[in-house]
């Protein structure tokens, strides 16, 4: 039974019913008095130099309004860090990927916008370009940044422990080559922005974005606008996944056709653009050497990694350090070494993904170390429990573990998928032949990180105005891009001040009016956002206090705020409305505004890019996963029919925001495994559709998902809680994986896994068991 | 291209527009009438966020061409319950939490509501086939199964 009276309750979200009856307004159903159309002429070549561009004939077009090139934006370059700013809102001097923004155009409608750009001239010196990250590392490779030789974006090496020794002590060492493809976030509200340039220096942009002060800062600097000018309001947000974190072309073009014109300017990119030429999830090549005990036991990883981080950095930085980090989670591994090249290719950008750069490592990982078992003839499930880390583990690299109930969850996730029942090692299945639908059961674990500890701004803040009808409005930089936390940091509120959830109101962010936030990225914001608006709460309750206790004729501290009342402990005659309560704190003296403010940053230092020595987060979550598997073995079709996730996520704020958390991830990491793919053919992506990406539809999905959580009462996070939005899609694909080998006996180590690749495994597996037969008389 | 001028009956209502013949539903439903709860999206037939209903069945409103659904009754998000009332389909939307950011939703709940509008006691497949065409990065789709099970159960 909780002790609470709102949290911890499966409460329907409070924007359901807007969204439910399509008022909810995304960027892209907005429109302004006077408005232009804008769109983005791309390039056509994976690498160019650009010659010349002449805009002369689309300027004449009747109906365009403006026309922009690289050159408006002078040198303006953006990025994470100061030196790695390699992104330009329009191509400068050439163009590194294919569907990169060479120009813009702003028209009276779309039709005529779409028009000019074919009319704008562009004159290219063709480069040779080279789309494969180990063939960018080569000598001789095209160069893509003149300020970065070798085409290295980002390169970290580190080491813990004696490596070489454990190796040497090792019983058994393996070494495996994994490798995990171009995923595409995936959401279906395209890139969308709506900007109104005011001279001399004011821009308002409605923009989708998770993280939406990234786009404040780059737009103050792109303008050299003051931040007080600058007035970003987000409209709902059609999902985010880590795609629309940062400014992108499609703002800044926005806001500059919009000060040249003087006329609001809207710009949507279209799917086609999104697929082909947005940012998209790190394909990763993982080289893994691991060295066990013959117990299971893990004695070192050895871990070499070349990401393909296409034409910039982005957040590329983050993705390594993660790749790095997780390394060392959920597992105890006492020696690790880590080298990893970021590497720019003729691609789209690299960024993060929901997962950001720990599926690519744990898939590999945890694959690995499936194969390990099945080498030395252990159990997949006691090779977990025999590793898992807990409580007051400390990594070799430094990561503290305060909270964690891993055990649990591979106890708990075992019991619900009913493995006793299910599974079978491949071992004993490879004597019998294999049928037409091969089935198996897998297993994974995870560990993710409550909250990303970057550097600089990391705090969040909330402020609370509590109303005199008791009602209360909660001002949050933190974003709801789907993922529920406008209503879980609702919740709190409510929980705090002893209101109703349909009490508290959370506006959308608008940078002129509620405080400056990291953004909702590495899974934060519960956990983060829910502490900063905690404090916020306590804070407003803490000035209405001395009123209750006056009016009451009680001690403070014998007052509680309970289902819209203020109560006196023991004495049951003595209550007020809480309505009064604030009607009379409002109008006390000569009156008084009840705002609360609270700030929480992480309880850790920064991430260290460099090194990766130390904390990731304040906390981190664990889970376990199964899947169910069936194999076509004559299509080589692969369906999940049933998965099962059990999660430490510290306290459950909302169960049924989890399921969906759970839910989702799953969905994303399935699809990740088996369906979504570019394919591409020099830099040219001819899949720019979601039909033959391969986003799945409710037939490719498993149509049972069982989620548990586990509670561990986290002591860093708000009321305990860690995240739970992200660490489920890591383990999705080796659970997956993993399963597949207990089907049909293949280990795929090659994503996604394609019916040609299963049945190619299939015959090379087949050849090979002969070939054995044969060489034994 | 010349404008035509045609008349739309949407959600009831008759509409009077000039539209160029090539002008597809969707751009006249969000443009010019205003109907922004039905979502543009990819544009091409993949996702089915633009979906609605002309004479009670689904219909993808990007690749329909406005002047072909003239004497047609369409029916957008608009015409079932809003935000303070939702009707008993989006009710199940959101207490099953089927809804995440809310971009699929208005085309997911038209595609549920042709179906149930036809067949009131569909079974988990046929629930599962109307919604085949309608993407969703968010849900899973396993709470929008149980949701439109659920509005079925709660309108029998």
């Amino acid at each position: 039974m909780s002790e609470y009276a709102v949290l911890g309750k499966r409460l329907p979200r409070v924007d359901g019913p807007v969204k439910a009856a399509g008022t909810a307004r995304f960027t892209d159903d907005l429109s302004l008095p006077g408005m232009l159309y804008g769109k983005i002429l791309r390039s056509p070549h994976a690498h160019a130099r650009i010659v010349r561009i002449d805009t002369t004939r689309a300027e004449n077009h009747p109906g365009v309004r403006a026309v922009i090139v690289g050159e408006d934006f002078g040198d303006y370059r953006y990025g994470l860090r100061a030196d790695t700013r390699d992104e330009y809102p329009l191509a400068r001097g050439k163009v590194r990927y294919l569907g990169e923004e060479v120009a813009a155009v702003a028209a009276v409608d779309e039709e005529t916008a779409l028009e000019a750009l074919n009319l704008i001239q562009v004159e290219y010196e063709v480069l040779s370009a080279v789309t494969d990250p180990e063939e960018a590392l080569r000598e001789g490779a095209p160069q893509l940044h003149d300020d970065k030789p070798g085409n290295i974006s980002v390169h970290m090496k580190t080491s813990f422990g004696d490596v070489d020794d454990a190796f040497r002590q090792a019983d058994y060492i393996r070494e495996d080559r994994f490798y995990s493809q171009s995923v595409l976030h995936g959401f279906l509200e395209p890139n969308a922005a709506l900007a109104l340039w005011e001279a001399p220096n004011r821009i308002t942009i409605w923009a989708s974005k998770q993280s939406p002060y990234f786009l404040y800062r780059n737009l103050s600097n792109c303008f050299n606008v003051p931040l007080s000018n600058v007035r970003l309001i987000q409209p709902y947000i059609g999902g985010g996944f880590g795609g629309k974190n940062g400014g992108y072309p499609v703002d800044f073009c926005a806001v500059m056709l919009s000060k040249k014109t003087g006329r609001p300017v809207k710009i949507v990119l279209t799917m086609e653009e999104v697929l082909s030429s947005h940012r998209r999830r790190h394909p990763m090549i993982v080289r893994l050497k691991t060295g066990v005990k013959k117990d299971g036991t893990i004695l070192a990883h050895d871990c070499r990694i070349i990401a393909d981080g296409g034409a910039g950095t982005g957040v590329g930085p983050s993705t390594i350090a993660n790749a790095f980090y997780f390394l060392n989670l959920p597992y105890v591994v006492p020696n690790v070494r880590y080298e990893a090249f970021r590497v720019y290719t003729n691609r789209p950008i690299s960024v993060a993904q929901r997962g950001n750069g720990i599926q690519q490592i744990r898939y590999a990982a945890d694959v690995q170390l499936e194969m390990i078992a099945h080498d030395l003839g252990l159990d997949p499930v006691q090779i977990r429990q025999k590793n898992a880390v807990y409580t007051g583990y400390r990594t070799a690299s430094g990561m503290n573990i305060h909270s964690c109930g891993l055990q649990e969850t591979i106890t708990e996730a075992v019991k619900a998928a009913e493995w006793e029942t299910h599974y079978r090692p491949w071992q004993e299945k490879e004597k019998e032949p294999l049928g037409r639908i091969a089935t198996g059961v897998g297993i994974a674990c995870n560990s993710f990180q409550s909250g990303a500890r970057l550097t600089g701004h990391n705090c969040c803040t909330a402020v609370i105005k509590v109303h005199e009808d008791g009602t209360a409005s909660l001002l949050t930089g933190s974003t709801d891009s789907g993922q529920g936390s406008e209503t879980v940091l609702a919740m709190i509120v409510a929980e705090v001040l002893g209101t109703r959830l349909e009490d508290v109101f959370v506006p959308q962010t608008d940078s002129t009016v509620t405080p400056v936030d990291p953004g909702s990225f590495g899974s934060r914001v519960s956990s983060t956002a829910g502490n900063a608006v905690l404090i916020a709460a306590q804070d407003a309750r803490s000035q209405l206090l001395p009123v209750a206790a006056e009016l009451l004729k009680a001690a403070p501290e014998d007052i509680e705020f309970r289902d819209r009342k203020v109560l006196v402990r023991g004495a049951p005659d003595r209550v007020l409305r809480f309505r009064d309560l604030t009607r009379q704190t409002v109008a006390w003296g000569s009156g008084t505004s009840i705002i609360g403010q609270g700030s929480w940053g992480q309880t850790v230092p920064p991430m260290n890019f460099e090194t990766g020595e130390g904390d990731a987060s304040g906390a981190y979550s664990f889970g376990t996963q199964a899947a169910w598997v069936e194999v076509d073995t004559q299509t080589g079709k692969v369906t999940v029919p049933r998965m099962v996730v059990a999660h430490d996520l510290g306290f459950a704020l909302n169960p049924l925001a989890v399921e969906g958390q759970h839910e989702g991830s799953i969905a994303g990491g399935v699809g990740h495994t088996i369906y979504e793919h570019c394919v591409e053919e020099n830099g040219q992506n001819l899949t720019p559709n979601l039909t033959a990406y391969g986003l799945p539809t409710v037939y490719d999905l498993p149509e049972e998902m069982v989620s548990l959580s586990i509670e561990t009462i986290d002591p860093v996070g708000a009321f305990g809680a860690k995240e739970s939005g992200e660490g489920t899609q890591v383990s999705t694909i080796p659970a997956i994986v993993n399963a597949i080998h207990n089907a049909i006996g293949v280990w795929i180590t090659d994503l996604p896994v394609t019916p040609e690749k299963v049945l190619k495994a299939l015959r090379d597996r087949k050849a090979q068991d002969r070939a054995t037969e044969g060489g034994q008389p | 291209m010349l404008d035509q001028l045609i008349h739309l009956k949407v959600n009831g209502t008759l509409h009077t527009v000039a539209v160029p013949p090539h002008r597809t539903l969707l751009e006249v439903l969000r443009e010019q009438l205003g109907y922004t709860g039905t979502k543009r999206a990819c544009r091409v037939g993949d996702c089915g966020a633009c979906t609605v209903i002309i004479d009670g069945k689904a219909v993808l409103s990007c690749l329909t061409l406005a002047v072909e659904v003239q004497e047609k009754e369409i029916l957008t998000i608009e015409a079932l319950g809003d935000g303070d009332r939702p009707d008993t389909l989006q009710q199940s939307f959101v207490d099953c939490g089927a809804v995440q950011c809310g971009f699929c939703t208005p085309g997911m709940v038209m595609s549920a509501k042709a179906l149930l509008d036809e067949n009131p006691h569909p079974d988990r497949e046929e629930v599962r086939r109307a919604i085949a065409g309608n993407l969703c990065r968010c849900t899973g789709y396993a709470k929008i199964v149980e949701a439109i099970e659920d509005a079925a159960t709660r309108l029998s």
